[in-house]
């Protein structure tokens, strides 16, 4: 129905999208895209946040497919909307829908004064008819004061209160949790009725390992979680193996692999290569804390959530709480910036519990510790690769084996829940999820890939190919999808590997490259970042300095990006410049598909260069920012981006640049140090045992 | 009038304005500008005085509101991101990062703009590397907002200069 997508009243228009604002500035998009069909000021198009009662279903906001997806689904439905509001217009100034101009928000006939505008004509247009119904609409494309837009939801970001964690509703309570601080650990009990007797405690909320409490104000949840910890008695389920930089925990887990490529025949004769790569797990680390708010009531629940699927997470709390789906409304609100499958589902659930509870309204934060230690993890990856060199400097043949913890565990896509509290809680959930119909057929979330091989077969030409895929089960620390998923990893090993086998051959970087290119878009991102940084095949590195080339597209299905990195290198790696090129296809909002790319290369370098989240005997390694350092102001490199746009169909940009800003990094070290690192992040540490190595 | 026994009222200057707030008076000041006085555009973060996203102006110096007790602020002039009246230092900042649509998804950038007001609304001349030194020590980012944000410094820093 179209008026799942558009809405009128005489206030003007309003939209919505199941795609959600993550702080990527998606709403923007959808704004210049329907302001652009309907043909209004898009600061009269007011985006309403998704809910499960009105916005469409688009399942998750991931994959970088908002854009590619969810842009076109908004485009046609605002056109259609367009025409039936024409019609109305048609009928009011007596006239035919065909002859009418709308500009302005305003129709009228060519040269005439009367005109009327979607407000007035509000009362009188009915937009719950079928979009299957209606002919296909004409589409106007984009509006020049779209292509300007700027954000509209930051004012009031900028001063007040704008984010899931300003909610105050009448009568709110705050929750906070008690988590173990190792992997392995599961609470046995605590002085429940110490804790029950602080001040402003409402309840204390235990069912099984999973414990909460409810009070007054949030300083006051906060002291009584501090209390809880004090007197808390833990048990270990298992035993933790030893974590190590080789991420030798996986060799106990042998799964055969899935092959993504399979190549006929005999291997090629010819000079042989091969090299390990290695990313350990990383956190999404979001600034803002991870949080919910749940109103139990007698007739269901409402739920004010960071998620980025309201859909699926509906569907899988009424199964863990037993209830029936439709008695439960989730509505998105905004959160602190969202990088992938954080904590915003599972505290959703540990809202709901203790809404339920205490029969009030009442918001959850989690503790910096609940965040570094508890919200899924980005996955631990290690990738082997092998190629056949020919005579004349050419690959003929690929071998890739990519060993990965699970990147696709979002609640609702396996048999289990996967929410916290869930696991925590006594008793069995039961087995079969209520199915959760899309209420018609929309744009959904399909990948073409399993988290772990994303970007793993190479864009380059190359006559036979071999990827072979080992998804483990869950490893030591809880993972899932974290922005690029494998193509950080698969990108840095591939376009490491390429520089290795460009050296093998004698041959420049950029030039060995161009060889083994056929696709006309690969091939103009990456001349375009080379000439913007000014390649030069004789530049010979060394002396602390260097320079790397990275190239892949995104998915091998989504947005090209290439780049090219100076680094020095110092005590640790200091990154000097970044000149990427991307090709995403026609471009919506420029200045978004900008702020994308520079949000995408200051934290792959992060990554890179500082990150890694592991464990000991004494638990989790990370349990706050001083155990996890990320980039800040003075590592800022300038970031030049040459946009090569196009009338090809428009992709996503958050998560192309990830692959290839770290491989770039990876090659320019190798460029100033003679030697290559090959398991991230590229620490002090790692850098001396590279050179040591070598001598 | 309160009823019950507890502590005196603490005072406080609010954006100008006369506060008397009845809170522990070792409660973050944090939770008193967000829970008592409805001052939400003063964000709660690590509560670790780490990532700077609750930083508000005492007495116009940029402060971390998660580790300062209430009690250490009686009597004292606090300025809070919601209260940055027009032509104010923190409303120039803000104007600035709009203009460079310096932010993705925003929730650290008032902290930000907080701490980038209280340096260059010193008498002295504002340097680019202290505050960038300060910034690198007291915030943290996490989308990688940063070139914008140094965009929006440097036009701040090109405006006070002219």
């Amino acid at each position: 129905m179209l008026d799942r997508w558009i809405g009128a009243d005489r206030k003007g228009l309003v939209v919505r999208s199941g795609k959600v604002e993550l702080g990527q500035g998606i709403a923007t998009t959808m704004a210049a895209i329907a302001a652009s069909e309907l043909r209004v000021d898009p600061l009269q198009v007011r985006v309403m946040p998704a809910d499960t009662t009105l916005a469409p279903n688009e399942g998750y906001t991931a994959g970088s497919f908002s854009v590619e997806h969810g842009g076109p689904a908004m485009r046609v439905a605002a056109a259609m909307a367009r025409e039936v509001f024409a019609d109305a217009a048609a009928r009011h100034l007596g006239a035919e829908a065909d002859d009418l101009v709308v500009q302005d928000g305003l129709f009228r006939m060519p040269g005439q004064n009367a005109a009327i505008s979607y407000g007035e004509l509000a009362e009188v247009v009915d937009l719950h008819v079928s979009a299957l119904d209606r002919a296909f609409p004409p589409l106007l494309g984009l509006s020049d004061t779209a292509l300007g837009l700027k954000r509209p939801d930051l004012p009031a970001k900028l001063s007040g209160a704008a984010y899931v964690q300003d909610i105050r509703l009448p009568g709110m309570l705050f929750g906070r949790m008690l988590r173990p601080t190792a992997p392995n650990l599961r609470l046995v009990n605590f002085d429940r009725e110490l804790v029950a007797r602080l001040p402003g405690v409402v309840t204390v909320v235990v069912q099984g390992s999973f414990a909460g409490v409810v009070a007054q104000r949030d300083d006051q949840a906060l002291a009584a979680i501090a209390t809880a910890r004090k007197s808390a008695r833990w048990a270990a389920i298992s035993t933790l193996p030893a974590d190590d930089d080789a991420l030798s925990w996986m060799d106990a887990m042998p799964v055969p692999p899935r092959h993504v490529a399979t190549a006929e025949g005999e291997p090629p004769e010819g000079r042989r290569l091969t090299a390990r790569f290695v990313r350990p797990y990383l956190l999404h680390a979001s600034v803002g804390p991870t949080c919910a708010v749940a109103d139990w009531r007698d007739d269901g629940a409402t739920v004010h959530t960071h998620s980025q699927g309201i859909y699926p997470l509906r569907g899988q709390m009424a199964r863990v709480l037993g209830v029936p789906v439709d008695s439960l409304t989730l509505i998105h609100a905004h959160g602190a910036g969202c990088y992938g499958h954080n904590g915003a589902d599972d505290v959703a659930l540990d809202a709901a519990i203790l809404s339920r509870a205490v029969k009030a309204p009442v918001m959850v934060l989690w503790s910096r510790r609940d965040e570094m230690t508890w919200s899924p993890h980005a996955a631990a990856m290690r990738v082997e690769l092998g190629a056949a060199l020919s005579d004349d400097g050419r690959v003929t043949d690929w071998h890739c084996r990519v060993e990965s913890a699970p990147h696709l565990a979002r609640p609702g896509m396996g048999e289990d829940p996967n929410l916290l509290a869930a696991a925590e809680m006594e008793g069995p959930v039961p087995a079969a999820p209520p199915v959760v119909k899309p209420p018609v057929a929309t744009p959904g979330f399909s990948i073409s890939d399993r988290g772990g091989d994303r970007n793993a077969r190479p864009l380059y030409d190359l006559p036979r190919l071999t990827v072979l895929h080992h998804e483990l089960p869950q490893g030591p620390l809880r993972s899932s999808a974290m922005r690029a998923l494998g193509a950080h990893l698969n990108v840095y090993a591939i376009e490491g590997f390429m520089d290795e086998l460009a050296q093998a051959v004698g041959s420049d970087p950029l030039a060995f490259r161009l060889r083994h290119i056929s696709d006309p878009r690969a091939l103009a991102v990456i001349r375009a970042a080379a000439h913007s940084a000014a390649w030069d095949e004789n530049d010979v590195g060394g002396e602390g300095t260097g320079r790397g080339l990275a190239l892949a597209r995104y998915k091998n299905t989504g947005a090209y990006y290439a780049c090219v990195v100076r680094v020095a290198v110092e005590e640790s790696v200091r990154v000097l410049s970044v000149h990427g090129a991307v090709d995403a296809g026609r471009v919506i909002h420029p200045d978004g598909l900008l702020n994308q790319i520079e949000g995408g290369v200051v934290q792959a370098a992060s990554w890179t260069l500082l990150e890694r989240a592991g464990w000991d005997k004494d638990g989790f390694t990370v349990q706050g920012w001083d155990s996890y350092p990320i980039w800040g102001f003075r590592d800022i490199p300038p970031i030049h981006t040459t946009v090569i746009a196009s009338e090809d169909p428009s992709l996503g940009a958050g998560e192309c640049a990830a692959g290839p800003v770290a491989a770039a990094i990876g090659n320019a070290v190798a460029h100033a140090l003679g030697v290559r690192v090959r398991q991230m992040p590229i620490t002090r540490d790692r850098l001396l045992a590279a050179i040591q190595g070598e001598m | 009038m309160t009823t019950r026994d507890g502590p005196a009222p603490i005072q406080l200057i609010v954006n100008g304005q006369s506060r008397s707030v009845e809170a522990d008076r070792d409660a973050p000041l944090l939770s008193v500008l967000r829970d008592d006085l409805g001052l939400l555009g003063t964000r709660t973060g690590c509560l670790e005085g780490r990532c700077g996203s609750c930083t508000v102006h005492v007495d116009g110096r940029a402060v971390q509101t998660c580790t300062t007790p209430l009690w250490s602020v009686t009597g004292r002039k606090i300025d809070t991101i919601d209260g940055a009246a027009p032509g104010s230092a923190i409303a120039r900042v803000r104007d600035a990062f709009l203009h460079e649509q310096a932010a993705q998804c925003g929730y650290c950038v008032n902290g930000i703009i907080m701490t980038i007001a209280s340096l260059i609304a010193g008498p002295a001349a504002p340097d680019r590397g202290h505050i960038l030194t300060v910034l690198d020590e007291r915030h943290l980012c996490r989308c990688g907002a940063h070139p914008r944000m140094l965009r929006a410094l440097d036009r701040l820093l090109a405006e006070t200069a002219a």
